[in-house]
């Protein structure tokens, strides 16, 4: 299996500050990835990175798939829940691609829609506004609509965050049967537990990368408090970053 | 007796056709823009870039005089630069468009009035401000419904990413480049319907058939398309009430028909069943599930 992304001495930041910091290493086409590491740690960052969000202050990203492949679910979705758009609409937009800007949606799409819609429980919901769901079933949504977008690489900015169990292992069930399907998918996720029993490789970041490979082997108790230590300092008089340090 | 009140004016007086033919074309173009404007928190916006379109029109006039087209292209110009200017500002730098709407309105604002100080002439801007919609000519006319039909047009091409914009604009920029143009179309629109109702009722009041159906509409209904149906119907409504009302008791009319809009909205206000005052104030027994 060939590498879908490389990073190359990446480096993204904001305002010249890095959150992440040097990071080198290849992802695998259909690697199911967990990234994991304290608050501030730029993890967020990467996948902005990756969704072409962000432009790295260094370094690059060489990445295999096309951007109309990449689907990427941000971390605070900037949605307008007041928005008079009900739960089925919503989930259509993941046709994008192929409906496109003007064209119609046809008889097996809707199919396909209403199938998505299914898959993630929320049948008999179709109707509702997006106004009236609760964080739970909204997530859900969102999933149904990535299942429609069909991406090859899904990038998902913590997807699990303030859901309860079931909602969790509901959507845990569908990022296992994306990967089943080859699809790459990265996951920044903070229940440990969690990447231990479904992920089988782990990138742990605080700024520089800790350690990156097999969840078992990342996820030990030396690298945890290493990636504890780290800082999140923001330093306004801090020295230009020494080439060498790259290495 | 009915018809003396609601159909004689109309069938009597050509003036009065022209009007009700004028104010029912721009309902139609600037319902659905109203509708989006208020979804995407814009309301204000509006008004803004009434008060942009008001120089460049003034310009027209200086130039040519009470010239429909000198002062509809005057309009367009300083309309579409400050739109332009704001969104792209807005997309390429830090600045919300908000901030940058504000600035770049009251530097146009300003220059209007500068230029129209240095000719010397103590211009007669009422037309401009108030409008004249009981005296649109043909050629007026003419504009007035090309801009809604064109409005219409362009939306039903833009209609899925002017949506998804308003909903998810992150989700829109992840899948399509599309973003960036939509909006600005759609900022062009709102300038395009703009200058058209200023010639009927002012920039100033002009805006109002924009925002009032829009904001009653919300109040009834928690479904797009009817919210823009709804906004469509109560601006034409407005517009065949308020001429009546100004025929009848001789009251000018682009206040009139502005103010039976702003009478829709009370009563939404009121009595609408989607957040109005009286249903929350007297709540029904709640559902089983």
């Amino acid at each position: 299996m060939g590498a879908v992304l490389s990073f190359r001495d990446l480096t993204l930041g904001y305002e010249r500050h890095p959150a992440v910091h040097h990071l080198a290493g290849d992802v695998t086409e259909g690697a199911l990835l967990a990234v994991c590491g304290p608050n501030g740690a730029g993890k967020s960052t990467l996948l902005k990175g990756i969704a072409g969000v962000l432009s790295p202050l260094a370094g690059r990203i060489d990445c295999t798939i096309a951007s109309r492949d990449i689907a990427y679910l941000p971390q605070a979705a900037e949605i307008d829940r007041s928005f008079p758009i009900d739960v089925y609409d919503l989930v259509s937009m993941g046709l994008w691609h192929r409906s496109g800007l003007f064209g119609g949606i046809a008889r097996a799409d809707r199919a396909r829609i209403e199938q998505a819609i299914a898959t993630v429980g929320l049948e008999g919901f179709e109707n509702r506004p997006i106004g009236t769901l609760s964080g739970g079933q909204m997530q859900r949504t969102l999933f149904a609509r990535l299942l429609l977008q069909e991406a090859r690489l899904i990038l998902l900015d913590e997807p699990f965050t303030a859901l309860d169990a079931g909602t969790v292992a509901d959507l845990v069930a569908l990022v296992e049967r994306w990967n089943g399907e080859g699809r790459t998918v990265l996951a920044v996720l903070h229940d440990l537990e969690l990447v231990r029993s479904h992920f089988p490789q782990t990138l742990l970041l605080a700024r520089q990368p800790v350690a990156w490979g097999e969840t078992r082997e990342v996820l030990t108790t030396p690298n945890l408090s290493a990636a504890r230590r780290m800082c999140e300092a923001w330093d306004e008089t801090a020295p230009f970053c020494a080439p060498e340090q790259a290495a | 007796m009915i018809y003396d009140y609601l159909i004689a004016p109309f069938a009597e007086f050509d003036f009065m056709r022209r009007a009700l033919i004028g104010s029912i074309a721009l309902a139609v173009g600037a319902g659905p823009i109203g509708v989006l404007m208020m979804l995407r928190r814009m309301s204000l916006a509006g008004d803004a870039m009434a008060h942009a379109i008001l120089p460049g029109a003034a310009i027209g006039f200086l130039a040519a005089g009470l010239n429909l087209f000198a002062m509809t292209i005057g309009g367009l110009v300083a309309g579409f630069a400050v739109a332009l200017g704001a969104g792209a500002v807005a997309r390429a730098t830090q600045m919300k468009e908000d901030a940058a709407l504000a600035a770049f309105y009251l530097i146009s604002l300003a220059l209007g009035v500068l230029l129209v100080s240095l000719r010397g002439s103590n211009v007669d801007l009422l037309h401009v401000l108030f409008g004249t919609v009981l005296a649109l000519d043909d050629a007026t006319l003419l504009l007035i419904v090309s801009i809604s039909s064109f409005t219409l047009l362009a939306l039903a091409v833009l209609w899925r990413p002017l949506v998804l914009e308003s909903v998810d604009p992150g989700f829109l920029r992840s899948v399509s480049r599309a973003g960036a143009p939509t909006h600005l179309v759609f900022l062009a629109l709102v300038v395009l319907n703009l200058v058209g109702g200023f010639h009927a009722l002012g920039t100033l009041l002009a805006v109002g058939m924009m925002m009032l159906p829009a904001a009653a509409a919300r109040f009834w209904t928690r479904e797009l398309t009817a919210m823009v149906g709804l906004s469509v119907l109560v601006g034409a409504l407005s517009g065949v009430l308020g001429l009546l009302i100004s025929y009848h008791w001789g009251v000018p009319s682009g206040p009139s028909i502005i103010l039976v809009a702003g009478a829709s909205y009370a009563l939404s206000v009121l009595f609408g069943p989607v957040g109005g005052l009286l249903p929350r104030l007297a709540p029904r027994r709640h559902l089983e599930a």
